[in-house]
């Protein structure tokens, strides 16, 4: 998984209420229309400047790649030989046609399903939890983060060791309470189950960090006022954080949807030949990908047209994403940003139940 | 890590280098003491640091300390991946970005004809000073059509069977290796056979995988995937498909297999709990076998192996074009790969050597292993070497299709997730779109 940052509204859009007063200048001396003119410069083109080094780094690492892609997944291409070829949507028909690509499909979401869903749920039960008054309130919260600070194919050798079919400790605990064996690196399910145990091991503390951060913001007024009405603190939990958290809800699922559909370290360690599995029972589309690219045909074409079409599902999902958020925010009631507006809801919120309240 | 000088200097250091290597070989039958002040007075004493990336055991630990003993100037990283595929992988990737390499990367045969098709992106090894020093197929199967030497042998693979002692007299077969040997001699049809009589009373299995087995038996084919001529033959009616499934009849049906896929955890594991009492034993599995197997008493070496000899594996050491001082890294590649330190090799993790003159050595041939009950490993495994017959064909495809095969063999024997039947047409399916044929 990765961390996007989001490419958020907020920096990039140009303060309105700051407007050049250009009509209300009366003629001047050339000099002071320069000056004049430098400075509207300065006013329209200046925002643009300060926001353009993220864009450049962008371009250079992210745009240029992917058009780049694009262009080799036209072609035949080997991995040593090099560039062949023009051979059109070949490639990505050659593709589709594998059996094996509906597997890396099949299995891409169903670990992203069973890792992405307990995590968002986990997440908010500990920053909850988190956000209680604890003692050593700082040694709790860097504790769950230690994990993330690991790296992700120490996490798999562990956990692959873990998982072991025959001689690992998992299956060994299970057999003491009377679960049989469970064939971790046989069957699709279970093996998703254990790369979700990974990816949940490592992702969750981080997400309840950032689920912490958007708790601590919400403001206290509205608990104390949910105290007086009644509330208790599951009540509060489920009317008043929870409705609060929904922008970083939505940023959070993006960001793991987006991490977790390119799913890679923890599915090629779970074993030691890193293929996914004889029957591919675990290889990921990110591993197809390698397998086509590195693997038995070294086509470097047919690799970048699944890294295409990883790309293209992203994009629909992450519209689907965005669909529903505004569907939950328009629902919630309408107005331009979720976000702000839900913050002076809370507040206008706030106020209502404070002077119900005192009354 | 590496340090980038004047190229002058560095062409001097490499003239100087090939000058120590000459003088190294010149002296193989037993004289190499004498060039040690030679070499440094001729030598430059630019700091430089050479890495070699080698994978399993190559028993290289101290050869590589001494090696810099030697030179003081130059400082030896040793890499190990932990598999041949992942070392694989890695040359791959990095040979296709065109950096990253190591000085000096190990090879393994099976991947060695793949390499082939760009030997443009190595160094030429060939030197009068190496000639005749392996074996002529060893040193046939790394050369190129236009006579370029892609890599210096290391070791060969001969391979013995090695087995439990302890499971054995447990069973009530015979403990003794020469009498182990007695027992064994014959086809793989009887190696089935007697391990039918041993699990019938034992709790352990006969043998390691399922895919360890069909690879011992296909090293004895000549051409198993492909023609002389690296035309591919195809799956389908193959005498691959009758090894597939007399493999996956022993494994299952008369229960020989531990069901462990070979290099996973549990395969590991399995040394320490005794799953398993024989496995198909080439001389680089011996260190292997030591380490895992580190407080377990019983293993022994038999000097036998079913269906005549065999030979899995061995490697090549290779100079990288990529490398910042390919002379010096040829001159180390040479030096390790001499008969001298190929034997010392030998002594410590067991890898065979390739060098002929390291084959008639008194040393090699009187060596013994303590962890495997003092067997005479190699007297045993020279005899193996002579045993062997075959000298199969693996060409640019080998290593492709022969991943097929043994995905399905895994499917059947360590994932019980499919029969033979249905495990062979999904491999069919996967050999299908390599696009050979």
């Amino acid at each position: 998984m990765s961390v996007t940052v989001p490419v958020g509204t907020e920096p990039g859009v140009p303060d309105r209420t700051r407007r050049v007063p250009a009509h209300d200048a009366p003629p001047e001396d050339p000099r002071q229309r320069r000056r004049n003119l430098l400075g509207r410069l300065d006013v329209k083109v200046s925002p643009y400047l300060y926001i353009s080094p993220f864009f450049l780094v962008f371009a250079v690492v992210g745009l240029f790649p992917l058009i780049y892609t694009a262009y080799v997944s036209v072609h035949d291409w080997h991995l040593i030989g090099g560039q062949g070829e023009f051979v059109g949507v070949q490639n990505y028909l050659d593709v589709v046609q594998q059996p094996r690509f509906m597997t890396a499909l099949r299995n891409t979401f169903s670990i992203f399903l069973l890792s992405s869903v307990p995590q968002v749920i986990a997440a908010i039960v500990i920053a909850a939890v988190l956000d209680a008054n604890l003692r050593a309130k700082t040694f709790w919260r860097m504790g769950v983060l230690l994990p993330y600070v690991v790296a992700p194919v120490a996490v798999a050798l562990i956990f692959s060791r873990l998982f072991a079919d025959q001689a690992g400790m998992i299956n060994s605990l299970l057999g003491t309470v009377g679960i049989g064996p469970i064939r971790w690196h046989a069957d699709p399910l279970s093996s998703h189950v254990a790369i979700a145990t990974m990816v949940n091991f490592r992702w969750t503390g981080y997400n309840a960090l950032i689920f912490l951060a958007a708790m601590q913001a919400i403001p206290r007024d509205l608990y104390e006022a949910s105290v007086i009405d009644g509330a208790s603190r599951v009540r509060q939990f489920f009317s008043v954080t929870v409705p609060l958290l929904r922008p970083t809800v939505i940023f959070v699922v993006i960001t793991s949807t987006i991490g977790g559909l390119q799913i890679f370290d923890e599915p090629r360690m779970f074993d030691q030949l890193g293929q996914g599995g004889a029957d591919r029972q675990w290889m990921t589309v990110t591993m197809f990908l390698y397998e086509l690219g590195w693997g038995a045909q070294k086509s470097f074409g047919r690799a970048a047209a699944v890294a295409w079409i990883l790309f293209l599902i992203i994009v629909v999902i992450g519209l689907i994403n965005f669909a529903i958020t505004r569907r939950i925010a328009s629902t919630a009631q309408p107005g331009s940003e979720s976000r702000r507006r839900s913050r002076a809801a809370a507040r206008s919120a706030a106020r209502n139940i404070e002077k119900g309240g005192l009354r | 890590m590496r340090t980038t000088r004047k190229r002058t200097l560095a062409l001097t250091a490499g003239v100087a280098g090939m000058a120590l290597v000459a003088s190294a070989c010149g002296g193989g039958d037993g004289t190499e003491t004498g060039e040690g002040g030679e070499s440094e007075g001729g030598e430059s004493t630019e700091e430089i640091t050479l890495t070699v990336a080698t994978f399993n055991e190559f028993g290289y630990e101290e050869l590589v300390e001494e090696y810099m003993e030697l030179h003081p100037n130059i400082t030896v990283e040793h890499k190990k991946a932990a598999t041949a595929n992942e070392a694989r992988d890695n040359l791959n990737t990095r040979l296709a970005a065109g950096s990253g390499l190591a000085d000096i990367e190990a090879i393994e045969v099976d991947w060695l004809t793949e390499l082939m098709q760009f030997s443009d992106k190595f160094v030429d090894l060939s030197d009068p000073e190496v000639e005749g020093r392996w074996l002529d197929w060893k040193v046939d199967a790394a050369t190129t059509a236009d006579g370029m030497l892609m890599g210096y042998g290391t070791d060969i693979g001969p391979e013995a069977i090695c087995y439990r002692s302890d499971l054995f007299a447990a069973a009530g077969l015979p403990t003794d290796r020469a009498e182990v040997a007695t027992l064994l001699e014959g086809d793989w049809e009887n190696y089935f056979t007697v391990g039918e009589q041993f699990v019938a009373s034992s709790d352990s299995a006969w043998f390691d995988s399922a895919g360890a087995t069909y690879q011992a038996m296909v090293n004895q084919l000549e051409n198993a995937y492909e023609e002389d001529d690296g035309t591919v033959i195809g799956l389908e009616g193959s005498e691959v498909e009758d090894l597939y499934y007399t493999v996956l009849e022993a494994s299952v049906d008369r229960e020989l297999s531990a069901h462990l896929a070979q290099w996973s955890d549990d395969w590991f594991a399995a040394f320490q709990s005794g799953n398993f009492a024989t496995m198909a034993c080439p001389g680089w599995m011996l260190g292997i076998i030591e380490g895992n197997a580190a407080g377990v008493t019983g293993w022994d070496i038999a000097d036998v192996f079913p269906g005549g000899g065999g030979n899995w594996g061995g490697s090549y050491l290779t100079v990288p074009t990529q490398s910042e001082h390919p002379e010096e890294a040829k001159a180390l590649a040479a030096w390790l790969t001499a008969p001298e330190q190929q034997i010392k090799a030998f002594n410590s993790k067991g890898t065979f050597p390739s060098q002929v003159a390291a084959l008639e050595s008194e040393d090699l041939l009187s060596a013994t292993n303590e962890f495997f009950n003092n067997a005479p490993t190699g007297e045993i495994l020279a005899n193996r070497a002579e045993a062997v017959t075959a000298t199969p064909f693996k060409g640019a495809n080998y290593f492709a299709i022969h991943t097929t095969v043994a995905d399905g063999l895994t499917r059947v024997d360590v994932d019980q997730t499919d029969d033979p039947a249905s495990s062979w047409e999904k491999t069919l399916q996967a050999f299908q779109e390599l696009g050979l044929q």
